[in-house]
């Protein structure tokens, strides 16, 4: 067993939920896990509870209406993105959830999960924001909705208290006559990208959402940028940094291409 | 001091089985240590390698990043649970044989579940799907080729089992 010891708890009412988190000193939520185990395993958190939410009722439905997608806690990756009725009203949440981990990753790992896990590396959280999407936050004392430009405070760091579940996250809808691309360039299919680029063109307006290239989820408005300062443009308000995968002068350089790339895609997508 | 027990029941291969774990016990583990189902391999423990890949309620997931209390309520399918009920190879593990999909074998278990399941979803691969069903399964001996070669022969196993004419009969069923 990696993971340090937690004590363990496995709700089945929402309330009964946010009154067990509520007493606790220090809990983490459990829905998918996909993230969380690893740094349990890793012991790069210890939570003195776990709170399972996967017996709740009702957080595994996927709401389409013209106005967007409703997304609950519970709903798997895999599930979102096989969706027709989500692709079709708004199609950069499947576009960019095809590039979220590896299939079966998807299986388990739910979509409000990563939003809330705020890291700048994953694809949701910066499409939630491009969207100008929102979560639905609950506590024992009420609950709350988070703008997306107000749910990411820092690395790892969402506005989410530690008494809430995110029950839900709403990605509004496609307009009419606007256009959508994501693109990102990874070493292999299914890996962290080394770059990643979500776009959304609206008539004149140009808007792109960054992944892997920044501290938290960045949107940079680029709305009337020649093509060729597009890059540019963007990685003044990005800090893409060094690993053992990529340079920070190779990701700028994905920058450059990619955002030149995925804008032409979107242009054409709402053509 | 000791650390709270939980005793779950967990339905694996279509038997309820029972067991008393720790809340930290990974499903990998539990499977491992506490059924004394060994052919799940643990590898990298942090949902990489994909060796530890079971199929939960028929869909492939890695078996280290779940608990497994977390794992009750759920049907289980371990690679133990892929042969058939004479106790011979089932499809998939019939290609990997045939094609040599394996040297050392410690990958072969999850590459077996995902393909598995896979190709229930999607039963006639092309040659770029059947590469993308098992690009999340790590291989350090095989150079995957054979993996691949090993996925497109399942489904012409499986399919012509699916044809009554050349299935026999107590394979239609499964």
């Amino acid at each position: 067993m990696k993971p340090a010891p937690f004590a363990y708890h496995r709700p089945t009412t929402l309330a009964e939920a946010l009154e067990t988190l509520a007493g606790e000193s220090y809990a983490k939520v459990l829905a998918g896990g996909q993230s969380l185990v690893p740094l349990l395993s890793m012991r790069i958190a210890a939570p003195q509870a776990l709170v399972d939410i996967n017996a709740l009722p009702g957080l595994d439905t996927i709401e389409v209406s013209e106005a967007g997608v409703r997304v609950g806690a519970l709903v798997r990756h895999a599930d979102l993105l096989a969706d027709p009725d989500v692709r079709r009203v708004q199609p950069l949440v499947p576009a960019a959830l095809a590039h979220v981990a590896h299939p079966t990753i998807r299986n388990r790992g739910t979509t409000v999960g990563s939003i809330v896990h705020a890291d700048a590396a994953a694809e949701m959280p910066v499409v939630l924001s491009l969207l100008g999407g929102s979560v639905e936050a609950a506590s024992s004392t009420g609950t709350r909705t988070i703008p997306a430009d107000e749910l990411f405070l820092g690395p790892l760091e969402s506005a989410l208290r530690p008494d809430e579940i995110a029950t839900s996250a709403f990605f509004p809808a496609l307009p009419a006559g606007a256009g959508v691309a994501f693109e990102e360039i990874s070493r292999r299919q299914g890996d962290y990208a080394l770059a990643g680029v979500a776009v959304v063109v609206h008539g004149d307006s140009v808007r792109a959402g960054f992944v892997s290239v920044s501290d938290v989820p960045t949107v940079v408005d680029l709305t009337g940028v020649p093509d060729d300062g597009l890059g540019e443009a963007a990685l003044a308000h990005l800090d893409p940094a060094d690993d053992i995968h990529a340079t920070a002068d190779y990701r700028a350089q994905l920058v450059r291409t990619l955002v030149r790339r995925v804008v032409t895609k979107a242009r054409e997508a709402a053509a | 001091m000791s650390e709270e027990l939980h005793r779950i029941r967990l339905s694996v291969n279509g038997v309820t089985r029972e067991a008393e774990v720790p809340a930290r016990r990974l499903l990998s583990d539990a499977l491992r240590h506490d059924l004394g189902l060994t052919g799940t391999h643990v590898g990298c423990e942090h949902g990489v390698c994909g060796a530890c890949t079971v199929l939960v309620d028929g869909r492939p997931v890695r078996a280290c990043l779940m608990f497994a209390v977390s794992a009750v309520d759920t049907e289980i399918t371990t690679v133990e649970g892929l042969t058939r009920e004479d106790g011979s190879l089932g499809p998939v593990q019939q290609a990997f044989a045939e094609c040599h999909g394996l040297q050392c074998g410690f990958c072969t278990p999850g590459f077996l579940t995902t393909v598995t399941a896979c190709l229930r979803e999607n039963p006639d691969p092309s040659h770029e799907e059947a590469r993308e069903m098992v690009a999340g399964n790590l291989c350090r001996c095989t150079g995957y080729q054979n993996i691949v070669k090993a996925v497109e022969r399942a489904a012409e196993i499986a399919r012509a089992e699916e044809t009554p004419s050349e299935a026999r009969p107590e394979e239609v069923s499964r």
